[in-house]
């Protein structure tokens, strides 16, 4: 079920101009930054990007730090919510439950395609990133990347820390995931269950602008999403990215958890 | 191959299937009949394991359903009212799908999509995806997917829905292609005149109770009445006075023993008999009598 799952996937044109649409304003931010030479001043625009102007190696970061809050998620939320109320819609999800395809392998196929959707998205995104930014941006030094907090990194640590930052996007992801695939086995539209997923997600940014809702900020969802940020602070700084690891990992349990119990004893009526 | 006890099915306060016990054996083209709404879809959904029954058990092949879903239902073929098939792949590709997800080699594949496509009348079927095809081709194209993998018992949910007469006489045929070949079907359909040209046994529901289920010959065996067309209503009622059970306007029913005798006799004394023959009830009689109008039916009131 799984190769199929991903098989369809990979051949699906819709997987590639998602990615391509998620890709192109990371490279229009590229381009941009890279014809006027103006970048935010620092400390204000997203992460990353008043350090990109003098060192190029590290946009492949900003660019993650770009797609992270809003395109990748409402990417995710379409295609995990699809994944079972797509098949429902379509009439085909009662013809793999008779193959058989048995409930729970039909789940963890779902998963595993969206989670190979994020991960192709995020190397591309990074990849691209990379090429731009080495080509149109600052390359200053080749030997060693200024961190954000001004002291160096070496070419294995500044590899090393990406793909940390690379591993950490993904599990954010997983959350949103998880989420909308929840969602995706209780409601017969997979419109709804994408929209449920970023009805969520909205919640969650607004009430972290809101200072009434402090004590459940360290609870929300998105709120150590950019914590990967910290992870090119010199000395790491662990605090926050530990702390929305472990959130995810109690998001994706939960809403996994109630996505299994629904589905496998849920009547098929579509 | 199939066999249910007490199944039922409650959605909220509604009853959809009550209390049914089906006994369908091997061989059989098993009718199963019912009006719209009558819980005739739920039932079949039950034996496949895509809804759970309230309560009651299901054996389907010899296991208990849906407990041994993963042993039972790569020998069964199902088309579950609609076919449904991925609209941006071709019909072949869509095969291939449910192909890799079954138990078959890689190795085979081509081999058996293009024998169920040839089955189904669909062989010279191009690369069109399936978003384009018309009811018809979808509904070959379904059964098709039934077909993958030579199941022993075929569980069919209206298969000839969308054909025209042409297409429903050819699935006619490769459904008693397929019974003479060893395969059991289970042919649910609320179109008598289907059931009664292709099903060996019968079951009727009726608001989700099984009012009916027995062999189509013995339903429909002669009632021991003989049926009499005459012009000579009068002199015939006379004659027969006492073996008459129903006079119609230009028809006797008669209760005889023998019937040659009852030609002999009408003959001596003039009667001129348009028509003479045993009185058969007709599967639509025996529905009829068995079951009330379906539930898209709503009275004022």
């Amino acid at each position: 079920m799984i190769a199929v799952e991903l098989h369809q996937l990979l051949r699906s044109r819709r997987t590639w101009v998602t990615i391509l649409m998620i890709d192109s304003l990371p490279t229009l931010v590229a381009v941009l930054l890279g014809v006027t030479e103006v970048g935010p001043r620092p400390g204000t625009g997203p992460a990353f990007l008043s350090a990109v102007l003098t060192d190029g190696t590290l946009f492949p970061l900003a660019a993650i730090a770009i797609v992270l809050p809003l395109f990748m998620p409402i990417a995710v939320s379409i295609v995990a919510g699809e994944s079972i109320a797509g098949e429902a819609q379509q009439g085909t999800l009662r013809y793999l439950l008779v193959r058989p395809v048995a409930r729970t392998r039909l789940l963890v196929a779902k998963l595993v395609s969206v989670m190979v959707f994020v991960l192709l998205t995020l190397a591309v995104v990074a990849a691209t990133a990379y090429v731009t930014g080495t080509l149109l941006l600052g390359d200053a030094p080749v030997a060693a990347t200024t961190t954000v907090s001004g002291t160096t990194l070496t070419q294995q640590e500044l590899i090393l820390r990406t793909l940390l930052a690379l591993a950490y996007a993904m599990l954010s992801m997983f959350g949103v995931a998880s989420i909308a695939l929840c969602l995706s086995t209780f409601v017969d539209a997979p419109l709804g269950a994408a929209l449920g997923t970023l009805a969520v997600l909205v919640a969650s940014t607004l009430l972290l602008t809101l200072d009434a809702a402090d004590s459940i900020a360290p609870y929300l969802l998105t709120r150590y999403w950019l914590a990967f940020v910290d992870l090119f602070r010199d000395p790491i700084l662990w605090r926050d990215v530990v702390r929305g690891a472990l959130l995810q990992v109690v998001y994706v349990a939960v809403f996994l958890g109630i996505a299994w119990a629904n589905f496998a004893t849920k009547d098929v009526k579509d | 191959m199939i066999r249910t006890h007490g199944l039922t099915k409650r959605y909220g306060g509604i009853l959809a299937v009550d209390d049914v016990d089906l006994d369908v054996r091997e061989g059989d083209v098993y009718g199963f009949l019912g009006a719209n709404g009558s819980g005739k879809t739920t039932t079949v959904r039950m034996l496949l394991g895509l809804v759970l029954a309230t309560s009651g058990t299901a054996e389907v092949l010899g296991e208990a359903m849906p407990r041994h879903a993963g042993r039972v239902l790569p020998e069964v073929g199902a088309l579950v009212e609609s076919p449904g098939a991925y609209p941006r792949l071709s019909g072949r590709a869509n095969l291939r799908v449910h192909d890799a997800l079954g138990r078959g080699r890689r190795s085979g594949r081509a081999g058996r999509v293009d024998d169920v496509l040839d089955r189904v009348g669909l062989g010279g079927v191009d690369e069109r995806p399936v978003a384009s095809y018309s009811l018809g081709m979808r509904q070959r194209l379904g059964l098709a997917h039934a077909l993958l993998g030579h199941p022993r018992l075929l569980v069919l949910d209206e298969p000839t829905n969308g054909l025209d007469p042409q297409g429903i006489h050819e699935i006619r045929d490769l459904l008693l292609e397929l019974h003479a070949g060893g395969t059991t079907i289970f042919l649910s359909s609320h179109l008598l005149a289907e059931i009664e040209q292709l099903a060996t046994r019968v079951g009727v529901l009726d608001r989700g109770r099984l009012v009916i289920e027995d062999d189509l010959a013995t339903l429909t065996r002669p009632t021991g009445r003989t049926y009499l067309r005459t012009r000579d209503v009068d002199r015939a009622r006379a004659l027969l006075d006492g073996q008459v059970e129903h006079v119609g306007e230009d028809h006797l029913l008669v209760r005889v023993d023998d019937v040659a005798e009852l030609n002999a006799l009408l003959v001596r004394d003039g009667v001129r008999v348009t028509e003479l023959a045993p009185e058969r009830r007709t599967l639509e009689d025996v529905v009829l009598a068995a079951t009330v109008a379906g539930s898209d039916r709503i009275e004022r009131g």
